[in-house]
């Protein structure tokens, strides 16, 4: 094919400034909302409260004071002490800080590998999908958290990271299967199609036009299993079935601080107000990021 | 005669955008309306408003009377007493409009209830006398049946139903036709004709098809950023126009008829956003004619002639000379040689797909088998265009997918620029996936909307190893009619017709022989869409490229088309040179589907001689014996002796030549001229 | 359609058989019955633990996949095995399935009807007080681990017995008080204040998605085409909310009912446990601290089961809601 003179002298016209990239614009949406900044906000306090927290106190989890046994909070156990006489404040950050790692690491394994399955399967159908499915049909219907008790007895102390594997192997069939139903549909959609007729191999394809073009229901969906996955490991450590001592969870704390609730409120009251806050907080901050995604969904004003 | 309806200085707004910026009309009892824009002029808008239809955050002013009855700002009860029973409404795409979890019937009925107070039996016997009005078939037994269950033409023809069902004096049509094939669209406009000539009710008929109004509507009202720009006579609008703005759409229609490869006169640009309108006149961006003057303020409308009215400071210089026709068809200007060059890039023949048909979303079950692709054969040389033709399910997009995958089809056999199918090697696939290229229908979604435009070009380059892209994008670009800017942008920065050329440019990136190009106008307005083609006619001509044109519009078809193949529940009813296709098609069914293309030219739409297909397509599942057509055949109905008919009935007939480069798969083909 | 069922069915109990031979599986893996006799005083002889655990088919000296073979012979005639303590667990668990789903269902009931409600009466007013003050309690409820709010019901159920009514009317600790003798009407207001606390908690939740998944299906109806088809014929506004909005919002919902119905039975364990009810999850919990494989496996096969039969019956459900989905 050849060009004429004024075609390739096109190739020299000025390059127009770069739109705002689609991060910033997203960011700004995100923002925008008071859902989202208040849920970012919180979160971030929280984040600083569990890894900055524990340097402004002179007790550390492990420590007892002998001296003041369930003692309501003062100015030397700011939210008082248990039973045992451990500062309440300093367990409850290292179990805050336990959970949230937990939680955070949960999510991630589990939405990457509901991305993985489902993109797989959606894209290439035939047996891939049918396995797939079958393995998802399979996990839901023994309840996950049944599985996880069965298991507890393998986790043993400061065995969390199994723990944490299990967990995602858990959270992930649901995600899955939406991921897998859209990459049907994103298949049939003509710049995919477009791909395929002009070359590209399957597996480029799912990387470079699948899974970005999920990446808004995946961000999403990982903020979801990031509050699941709490909500799990505290119920499950509550009884426990999760997280085992001597590591501390926030389950485990609001588990001891349950059964002296009625006499002793801070023992109980500050793990569970933590826990609720930022679980709020993640729900709050994902629906902000929806939003901010895809702005038609919130239907007009 | 006082008007039925008066619509005075009526203004929508959402938040702070307005989307109807003072529309005034009125219609009078059988009189027909036809209010014509493109998508975004606010015509639709304008018509839920009338009935106080929008949703509490529109902002509604100006005044609708009805029989001098004001409505805005009228009770919810009171318009509710209005609606459905003195003005009512058809919507365009009848799938979704009719709930889908009770039956048709029942639909109907209740509209019959919510006026008058009738027993459940009576309102049902009122629903199935409505139905046979609306020509449905057997409706006594077809209004017991779900909406999933009935074709689109059904769907919109029991909306029709449920329109007139209690006698209105106004009915407000919004793009009733639109998403319906030709021949339904003719008959559906059929029963509309008749269920006016019942009911005496004015008709509000808003569409963005200028051939419908041309045909239908006593006057029209053509509607630009939300404001009516030129309001008159049909004759006088499409005869006497003077607006820039109307006779840009006119000039900018592919026309069925005469003219060949008249080149289109595309408007330049798009539409302005409603919340962003220029100062002065809206369409003075675009306008050819525009002047400094056109930019001081918004014109408001000029009295031009009796009851024509147009928005534009120098109407009396617009002239439409050339959209007059005397009645006489124009010499075709004269074409290449009708020999064909030598070598083939495409090849098919026999190709056989079928489909399990299922039925039931959930309780999936085979029922059937579905044979989209019947037996085709067709063949495409070097630097020939050939248009696939056909409506819905006539297996169009069925072939296409075929001779994209590559693959060994199921019967018959596909060479693609001299290789088999069916004996493919990676590599040569490879080889051939770079030699033909494709271009989709629907511009937005043939792009990902997560790439630039540069990433988008230079994907098919990387895919193929064709080292640095960088210096090919800008000459794609260019070669697209695309500002080399664009390449820095997403798609959805850019406008539907962009998308449409960055999808083209993708397209030439890896220098192809053949194009297959699926619908690739459809989705574009109508002002846009003269671009689109123009460009691919410019291309073809200059890079030597094969086309297979695939597409349901017959007018777009003829304007870049050297062959054309019209397709029918999976086989070819006729193929041959478009000008003699065109000129004296052969196959009753090509006859049937000219006849019901409609023309921008009221005198004559209204001299024409339709012929109407009788009943519903049949299913590919269950497809009639011997020729496939023969049941909505008006031959086979109307002309055929009972002896004459056995041979449809038992024989499929073969497609045979008739004459040069024309041939008919009909026993009893003849040349007939219709449009 | 039958030709349909018959598959599906077939699949789901393939599915099951899988699901609780893979629970079977786990369960004899992980937990060790041996170590129930290890702390005994006096110390049991290695030879009669072997016998014992061995009656029970929890040897773990036995090979597991003849302990498995073993068990799916029984499960397959309708025995479940004994539970470490020598009980037959199917006698045991026949008891438990009544106090769970007696639980579940009060909970399920209430927590959809009044999440359904709450929700078509949010998105009937979007942005307005209502939707507001329920969007803004969903959000606090969904944040609410059950255990918190258990204890957090408890703790309040005791503040009102004390503050509000004097006497103890919210009663927690099991379904009904232990060796209460006082004739039916009493017997059954014990039980109800036994009810009120867990029932609550079940419910909030509950409530809490269903009035969230209501409101979103109800603002995409509200939208469609075809309830502007049905307001142009003339039904008030009202009238076609409620006629063509509400039906068809509903299917889903209905749907998703049967589906949480099958999830509740083990996802009621949380509850069963801290209100002291002797249900199937509770049973559960106390199986994994008592190393009571057997009593693992059962649950586990009711609770697969249990899924299975209702996403069966969401399906059935759906289909007979939506002629779309109706085998034609």
């Amino acid at each position: 094919m050849t060009l004429s003179e004024e075609e390739v002298a096109g190739e020299l016209g000025p390059a127009m400034a770069a739109p705002p990239s689609r991060g910033r614009v997203l960011a700004r949406r995100f923002l925008a909302s008071r859902q989202g900044r208040a849920g970012a906000a919180v979160l971030a306090l929280m984040f600083a409260l569990a890894f900055a927290g524990p340097l402004f106190s002179p007790w550390s989890p492990a420590d007892k004071d002998f001296t003041a046994f369930l003692a309501p909070p003062s100015p030397r156990h700011w939210f008082g002490t248990l039973q045992t006489g451990a500062d309440v404040y300093a367990v409850t950050l290292c179990g805050l800080r336990r959970s949230l790692i937990v939680g955070l690491l949960a999510a991630l394994v589990s939405t990457a590998l509901a991305a993985l399955a489902g993109a797989f399967a959606g894209y290439f159908g035939g047996w891939t999908d049918r396995v797939l499915g079958w393995a998802a049909d399979l996990l839901l219907a023994l309840p996950a958290f049944l599985v996880l008790a069965i298991m507890s007895p393998l986790f043993g102390a400061g065995q969390w990271p199994l723990f944490v594997i299990v967990l995602a192997l858990f959270l992930w069939m649901v995600t899955a299967k939406i991921v897998r139903g859209m990459t049907i549909s994103l298949r049939q959609r003509e710049f995919v199609r477009a791909a395929r007729y002009l070359g590209v191999p399957p597996v480029k394809i799912i990387f470079s036009h699948v899974l970005p073009n999920l990446s808004s229901l995946l961000i999403v969906d990982a903020t979801v299993n990031v509050s699941a996955a709490i909500l799990a490991e505290t119920s499950l450590s509550y009884f426990g079935l999760g997280i085992q001592p001597p590591d501390v969870s926030l389950g485990t704390v609001i588990a001891d601080g349950s059964r002296t609730a009625i006499y002793a409120p801070w023992t109980f009251w500050f793990a569970a107000g933590l826990l609720v806050v930022t679980v709020l907080a993640v729900n709050l901050a994902g629906d902000a990021l929806r939003d901010a995604f895809d702005p038609a969904a919130k239907g007009p004003r | 005669m006082s008007p039925v309806l008066e619509v005075d200085g009526l203004e929508v707004a959402f938040g702070d955008v307005p989307v109807v910026r003072g529309l005034s009309y009125e219609v009078r009892a059988g009189e027909v309306l036809g209010i014509v824009g493109e998508s975004g002029a606010g015509k639709s808008v304008a018509a839920a408003a009338v009935l106080g239809l929008l949703p509490p955050e529109a902002k509604v002013a100006g005044s609708v009377r009805l029989h001098g009855r004001e409505l805005v700002g009228a009770s919810e009860r009171e318009l509710a007493r209005v609606r459905g029973r003195s003005v009512s409404m058809v919507f365009q795409d009848p799938l979704s409009a009719l709930t889908p979890v009770y039956r048709v019937g029942d639909q109907i009925a209740e509209a019959v209830r919510a006026h008058h107070r009738v027993t459940r039996e009576q309102a049902a016997v009122k629903a199935v006398d409505l139905l046979d009005l609306v020509g449905i078939p057997d409706p006594a037994r077809r209004a017991l049946a779900f909406p999933h269950e009935f074709s689109g033409g059904m769907r919109q023809r029991a909306l029709i139903a449920m329109a007139v069902a209690n006698d209105p004096d106004v009915i407000i049509c919004d793009e009733p036709t639109t998403a319906l094939d030709v021949t339904v669209q003719a008959q559906v406009l059929e029963v509309l004709k008749k269920a006016q000539r019942r009911t005496g009710a004015a008709i509000v008929l808003i569409t963005h098809d200028l051939g419908v109004v041309a045909g239908f509507a006593d006057r029209v009202l053509v509607m630009y950023a939300g404001r009516p720009v030129e309001v008159g006579d049909v004759d006088d609008v499409y005869y006497r126009t003077r607006m820039p703005y109307t006779a840009g759409l006119l000039g900018s229609v592919p026309r069925v008829d005469g003219g060949g490869r008249r080149p289109l006169v595309p408007i330049e640009g798009g539409p302005p956003e409603p919340g962003r309108l220029p100062p002065g006149c809206p369409f003075a961006p675009r306008c050819p004619m525009r002047v400094e003057a056109c930019d001081d303020r918004e014109p408001p409308l000029f009295e031009v002639g009796a009851g024509h009215r147009a928005a534009c400071i120098r109407w009396a210089d617009v002239h439409r000379a050339d959209v007059r026709r005397d009645g006489a068809e124009r010499p075709a200007p004269p074409r290449e040689p009708v020999t064909r060059r030598p070598r083939t890039v495409l090849e098919v023949e026999g190709l056989v797909k079928r489909y399990p048909l299922t039925r039931g979303t959930l309780f999936r079950r085979r029922t059937g088998t579905v044979h989209a692709v019947a037996g085709i054969s067709f063949d495409i040389r070097e630097g020939e265009t050939l248009g696939l033709v056909g409506e819905s399910g006539s297996g169009k997009t069925t072939a296409l997918t075929q001779i994209l995958e590559l693959a060994r089809p199921e019967e018959g056999r596909i060479v693609v620029l001299g290789r088999d199918t069916a004996r493919l090697t990676p590599a040569q696939r490879a080889a051939i996936r770079r030699d033909m290229q494709v271009v989709f229908q629907d511009p937005a979604a043939s792009l990902d909307p997560r790439m630039t435009v540069h990433d988008i070009l230079a994907e098919p380059l990387r895919a193929h190893r064709r080292g640095a892209p960088e210096g090919r994008v800008a000459e794609l670009l260019a070669l697209a009619g695309l500002d080399p800017a664009c390449a820095a942008r997403h798609p959805r920065e850019l406008s539907g017709g962009q998308c449409q050329r960055v999808a083209i440019a993708r397209a030439l990136a890896l220098e192809p022989r053949l194009l297959v190009l699926d619908e690739p106008v459809s989705a574009l307005d109508t002002s846009i869409r003269a671009g689109v083609l123009n460009l691919l006619g410019a291309l073809k001509d200059r890079l030597g490229l094969s086309y297979l044109f695939v597409a349901h519009d017959l007018a777009v078809v003829r304007h870049l088309a050297d062959r054309v193949a019209v397709m029918q529940l999976g086989r070819i009813a006729e193929i041959g040179r478009a000008e003699a296709v065109y000129a004296s098609p052969a196959h009753p069914y090509t006859q049937a589907l000219l006849s019901a293309v409609p023309l921008p030219d009221p005198v004559r739409e209204r001299s024409r001689e339709r012929i109407l297909l009788d009943g519903e397509p049949p299913s590919p599942a269950d497809p009639p014996s011997g020729c496939r057509f023969r049941t909505r055949c008006p031959t086979f109905r109307g002309v055929l002796t009972a002896e004459e008919r056995s041979l449809c009935v038992e024989t499929e007939p073969e497609v045979r030549p008739l004459g040069e480069d024309q041939a008919a798969a009909c026993h009893y083909a003849e040349k007939l001229a219709v449009v | 359609m039958a030709g349909f069922l018959a598959r599906r069915l077939l699949g789901s109990v393939v599915l099951a058989a899988v699901a609780a031979s893979l629970a079977y599986l786990l369960a004899a893996a992980a937990l060790d019955p041996r170590a129930n006799y290890a702390g005994r005083t006096p110390q049991p002889p290695p030879a009669a633990v072997d016998a014992q655990l061995a009656a029970l088919n929890l040897n773990d000296r036995t090979p597991l996949f003849e302990r498995y073979l073993t068990w799916a012979g029984g499960v397959l005639r309708g025995d479940f095995g004994r539970s470490v303590t020598g009980s037959p667990v199917g006698d045991d668990l026949r008891r438990r399935a009544g106090v769970t789903l007696r639980l579940v269902l009060l909970g399920l009931v209430c927590g959809s009807v009044l999440g359904v409600a709450a929700g078509a009466a949010a998105a009937a007013r979007q942005y307005g007080w209502f939707d507001r003050l329920s969007a803004g309690l969903a959000y606090l409820l969904l944040a609410i681990p059950v255990v918190v709010l258990a204890n957090v019901a408890i703790l309040g159920g005791t503040w009102a017995n004390d503050h509000l009514f004097g006497r103890r009317v919210l009663l927690v600790g099991g379904e009904r008080s232990a060796g209460l003798d006082a004739g039916l009407w009493a017997g059954l207001l014990d039980r109800l204040q036994h009810l009120i606390l867990p029932t609550v908690t079940l419910s909030l939740g509950l409530i809490a998605v269903f009035s969230r998944y209501q409101r979103n299906l109800m603002l995409d109806v509200l939208g469609a085409d075809y309830l502007r088809t049905a307001r142009a014929k003339g039904l008030s506004r009202r009238r076609a909310l409620v006629r063509h909005g509400l039906r068809t919002a509903l299917i889903p919902v209905a749907t998703y009912f049967a589906f949480v119905f099958g999830t509740l039975l083990t996802g009621a364990a949380f509850t069963e446990k801290i209100f002291g009810w002797h249900g199937l999850g509770e049973r559960l919990i106390s199986a994994v601290f008592t190393n009571d494989v057997n009593t693992v496996a059962a649950i586990s096969c009711l609770a697969a089961l249990a899924v299975l039969c209702a996403s069966l019956a969401a399906d059935l459900l759906h289909a007979a809601l939506d002629p779309r989905v109706r085998a034609g």
